[in-house]
C-alpha cells in the first residue's frame, strides 16, 4: 500500500451442485499469493431437524445469474468496511442430506478483527439477500422453509449506528 | 420482450417459471405488469402475487415499490430468501 490506496481484493463466487473441499478452498482463497495475517472461514451444514421435523432432505433453488450478482455485491461492500485481501464464497444448490457442507465463506486479512466480521457480515447478508430458496423434506412432506426474523435482525445489526 | 421469471413457493403456486411478454408501444411500468399478468391469467395469479413479502426484483435487482420498465427487462417474482 506505497500510495495509500488498498489493494484490490480478490473476490471469488461459486455456486455448484458439487460438494467441495475446505482444505483446498482456503489454499485457493488467495488466488496462489500467500497468506499474511487471518484467514477467517465459516462451514455451514445442512440441519438434521427444524422446528421439531426431522429432516430427510434439503433441496435448494436459485436464481442463476442474480445469485453470482447479489453475493459478490456482497463480499464487495465487505471490502469497502474491512481492508480484506480476498473473499471467497461457494454455496451448493440441489438436493443435499442432513449434515452435508452446504455453504462455505473465507476471509483473507492482514488483521484478524477485519477478517471475523467480514466473514459474519458476508454470511449474515448472504442469508438474507443471496435468492436461494430451500425446500424440506420432513416424514415424506415437502415443505418450502420459511425465512426467518432472526436473520433479517442480524443483518440489520450492519447498517448504520449498529456494530463496526 | 419482457421476460418475466417465477420462483420457489411462487413458481410451484403459479405452476410457471417463466414466461416471455410483448413490450407494449404505450411502456409498462412494474405495477402495471402486476396487474396485466393478473388480469390475463385470472383470481389464482392475483392472490398468489399479491401475497405479503412478494419480493420484485428487476434485472437480477430487488426492487421495493413500483419502478418503470424498458423493452428487454427481466424482472422475477419470489418469496423471501433462504440460503446459507
Amino acid at each position: 500500500m506505497i500510495d495509500g490506496k488498498r489493494p484490490e481484493p480478490v473476490i471469488t463466487v461459486k455456486v455448484q451442485e458439487a460438494d467441495f473441499d475446505i482444505a483446498q478452498l482456503q489454499s485457493k482463497l488467495l488466488g496462489g499469493a500467500c497468506a499474511e495475517g487471518a484467514i477467517t472461514t465459516f462451514t455451514g451444514y445442512v440441519r438434521r431437524d427444524n422446528e421439531d421435523r426431522r429432516i430427510d432432505q434439503l433441496a435448494l433453488e436459485h436464481y442463476p445469474g442474480m445469485t453470482e450478482r447479489s453475493i459478490t455485491e456482497i463480499a464487495e461492500q465487505a471490502a469497502e468496511r474491512w481492508p480484506l485481501l480476498a473473499a471467497y464464497v461457494v454455496h451448493r444448490i440441489g438436493k443435499l442430506a442432513p449434515g452435508e457442507q452446504i455453504v462455505w465463506v473465507g476471509v483473507a486479512s492482514k488483521h484478524r478483527e477485519a477478517a471475523f466480521s467480514a466473514c459474519e457480515f458476508i454470511m449474515d447478508y448472504l442469508k438474507t439477500r443471496a435468492p436461494f430458496w430451500k425446500k424440506e423434506t420432513a416424514s415424506g412432506t415437502e415443505h418450502w422453509v420459511s425465512a426467518r426474523g432472526t436473520d433479517s435482525e442480524r443483518a440489520a445489526r450492519w447498517q448504520d449506528g449498529g456494530i463496526e | 420482450m419482457l421476460k418475466v421469471l417465477f420462483f420457489a413457493r411462487v413458481r410451484e403456486q403459479l405452476g410457471c417459471a417463466a414466461l416471455e411478454l410483448q413490450w407494449p408501444e404505450h411502456g409498462l411500468d412494474l405495477d402495471g405488469l402486476q396487474e396485466q399478468l393478473c388480469r390475463e391469467r385470472g383470481a389464482r395469479w392475483r392472490a398468489v402475487l399479491a401475497q405479503d413479502n412478494m419480493v420484485r426484483a428487476v434485472n437480477q435487482t430487488v426492487v421495493s415499490g413500483n419502478r418503470a420498465l424498458h423493452n428487454g427487462d427481466e424482472i422475477a417474482f419470489f418469496p423471501p430468501v433462504t440460503g446459507g
